[in-house]
């Protein structure tokens, strides 16, 4: 596997540095590993912080800036964060009013980011934690690890931003992430598996005529393993999941057709023509969408559907001004 | 009791068997649970000094494993080492009596922190047995008692082959995570296998 990389254990300090140099309205501290908004903290303003593991770029550090994160903490690539990082976002972010972490829902993530909650509160800052479970893949059961956090996470981070940048209040900001976590879910489809460069190999084998449906981000395998389909059966099946799990009839919806990282935009895009039809045919209106390579999976190639049903109170925010490497309007 | 030994021990043999335990979790996980453990016990190692007190000695450890590890292994072990020196407190000597307390307090700081039971194919269908195996040898001494808690650590995670995941990332996999020994419960036994080989010892 050809990668463009200098040396396998600088990929993700690399990257900071690039993400550094290129957007300098950014503060990136190499050191403890954080990406933080160069006016951070702000008094009285609620503390946005998310992370992750590395190769979901442009999340979480993409999002970082007005009207989204306040700090994202990336991880080795696919593992999370350690909590001396998270606690080092947190502490940098924190204006008094309290911090949100927004925590997709995989074991490492969630453990880490609750011994750094801990450790926060030892120094006198209010953590509240968002699990992001919004992956219909993944059968739910209270005897499980539950559903995995994925594309959803754009809209929290996005719509939970938003209400923290206007002064919302801590319980508020972190209301709205859950309600939009509540109002969301996701389907994913590999065409191929992707490479984490330190393996070197495959994280999973597909043949050529094969796809895997209800894929995490990690590249992890998903619900099933079938033969190859049109971008309008994979997209049947994705919404079809969706559908079956949250009755989209009668709804405004934001739509996200997210790329994993290796499929063009050109093919993202008439898959979102076959989401918008599929919609209109089930009694759904979509009033927003997105187009393009969100939360991706190294060079995975394949899509994330991610639907979420709109307020006006959520469409409002999520309208609302933003300026991050990732996402830019309205500004 | 010297668990400098011990934990010096537990990152040689996690060392020596990383490339297994990465193959383990690459069936049923993300396949990085060898390279990970080795490399949070590899510092962890590191920042240990025989000189220190035997609980100071599992709290260091743990506190490292946590700062360095990352994934779900990192607060696991590391919460479970920080319980287990807490509960040795300030003392100079650790006996078998004392180290039994170290480890039922582990196990509790694991559970409490990642909630899975017995069955739920996890480092908890090791370690739960091998405490209470230890417990109910304690009597006879040290080297007895850690031998006990050894086999039952095998046999525990012998038997999550046949399981279905309920918790962590091999959940997702529902019925395709039955047919593999839990990486998480192997690598449990290498911390009861350098537990036997230093009580042994000493």
């Amino acid at each position: 596997m050809k990668k463009l990389i200098d040396a396998v254990d600088d990929v993700v300090l690399d990257a900071m540095r690039g993400m550094a140099a290129a957007h300098p309205s950014l503060r990136v501290d190499l050191e403890q590993r954080v990406i933080v908004r160069s006016d951070a903290p702000r008094t009285g303003k609620v503390g946005l912080v998310s992370g992750g593991g590395s190769g979901h770029e442009p999340l979480h550090g993409g999002f970082v800036g007005y009207g989204m994160l306040d700090a994202a903490c990336p991880g080795e690539v696919f593992t999370s964060p350690v909590p001396d990082q998270i606690l080092a976002a947190t502490t940098a972010v924190s204006g008094g009013a309290g911090v949100v972490h927004i925590v997709k829902n995989y074991t490492g993530d969630v453990l880490n980011f609750q011994m750094a909650a801990e450790l926060a509160e030892d120094e006198d800052i209010e953590v509240v934690p968002v699990v992001i479970d919004d992956d219909v893949a993944v059968q739910d059961s209270t005897f499980t690890a539950g559903r995995r956090g994925t594309g959803a996470t754009v809209f929290a981070e996005k719509i939970a931003g938003a209400l923290a940048e206007s002064g919302g209040a801590l319980a508020d900001v972190a209301g709205v992430a859950k309600e939009v976590n509540e109002r969301s879910r996701s389907f994913g489809v590999a065409l191929t598996a992707c490479t984490v460069p330190a393996a070197g190999r495959p994280t999973f084998e597909l043949g050529e005529d094969e796809i895997e449906l209800g894929i995490g981000i990690h590249g992890e395998p998903g619900r099933e393993r079938v033969r190859l389909r049109t971008a309008t059966e994979i997209v049947d099946a994705a919404l079809s999941a969706i559908d079956e799990d949250m009755p989209l009839s009668g709804s405004e919806v934001l739509v996200m057709v997210n790329g994993m990282g290796g499929t063009p935009l050109m093919e993202l895009y008439g898959a979102y023509a076959a989401a918008e039809k599929w919609l209109a045919g089930h009694g759904a209106t979509v009033s927003r969408r997105l187009v393009g390579n969100y939360v991706t999976s190294l060079e995975m190639a394949g899509c994330m559907i991610s639907v979420c049903r709109l307020t006006p109170r959520l469409t409002e925010l999520w309208d609302a001004p933003v300026e991050t490497p990732g996402l830019r309007w309205g500004r | 009791m010297d668990t400098y030994a011990w934990m010096v021990r537990f990152a040689e043999l996690v060392s020596a068997d990383a490339e297994r335990l990465t193959r383990l979790d690459s069936a049923i996980g993300d396949g990085d649970h060898g390279s990970n453990l080795d490399r949070g016990m590899r510092a962890a190692a590191e920042a240990l000094s025989a000189d220190l007190p035997p609980g100071k000695v599992l709290m260091t450890a743990g506190r490292t494993l946590v700062s360095k590890t990352g994934g779900a292994s990192g607060p696991l072990y590391g919460t479970a080492l920080r319980r287990a020196g807490k509960a040795l407190g300030d003392a100079s000597e650790v006996g078998a009596a004392e180290l039994g307390a170290a480890l039922r307090a582990a196990l509790e700081g694991v559970q409490e922190l990642g909630k899975a039971e017995e069955g739920d194919k996890t480092m908890v269908d090791a370690l739960a047995p091998a405490v209470t195996a230890y417990e109910a040898a304690a009597g006879e001494g040290l080297a007895t008692a850690a031998r006990a808690a050894l086999d039952a650590a095998e046999k525990g995670a012998e038997a999550t082959v046949p399981l279905q995941a309920r918790k962590g990332r091999a959940s997702y996999l529902g019925p395709r995570s039955v047919g593999h020994q839990d990486p998480g419960a192997a690598s449990t036994v290498l911390l009861f296998r350098a537990l036997a080989e230093t009580a042994a010892s000493s």
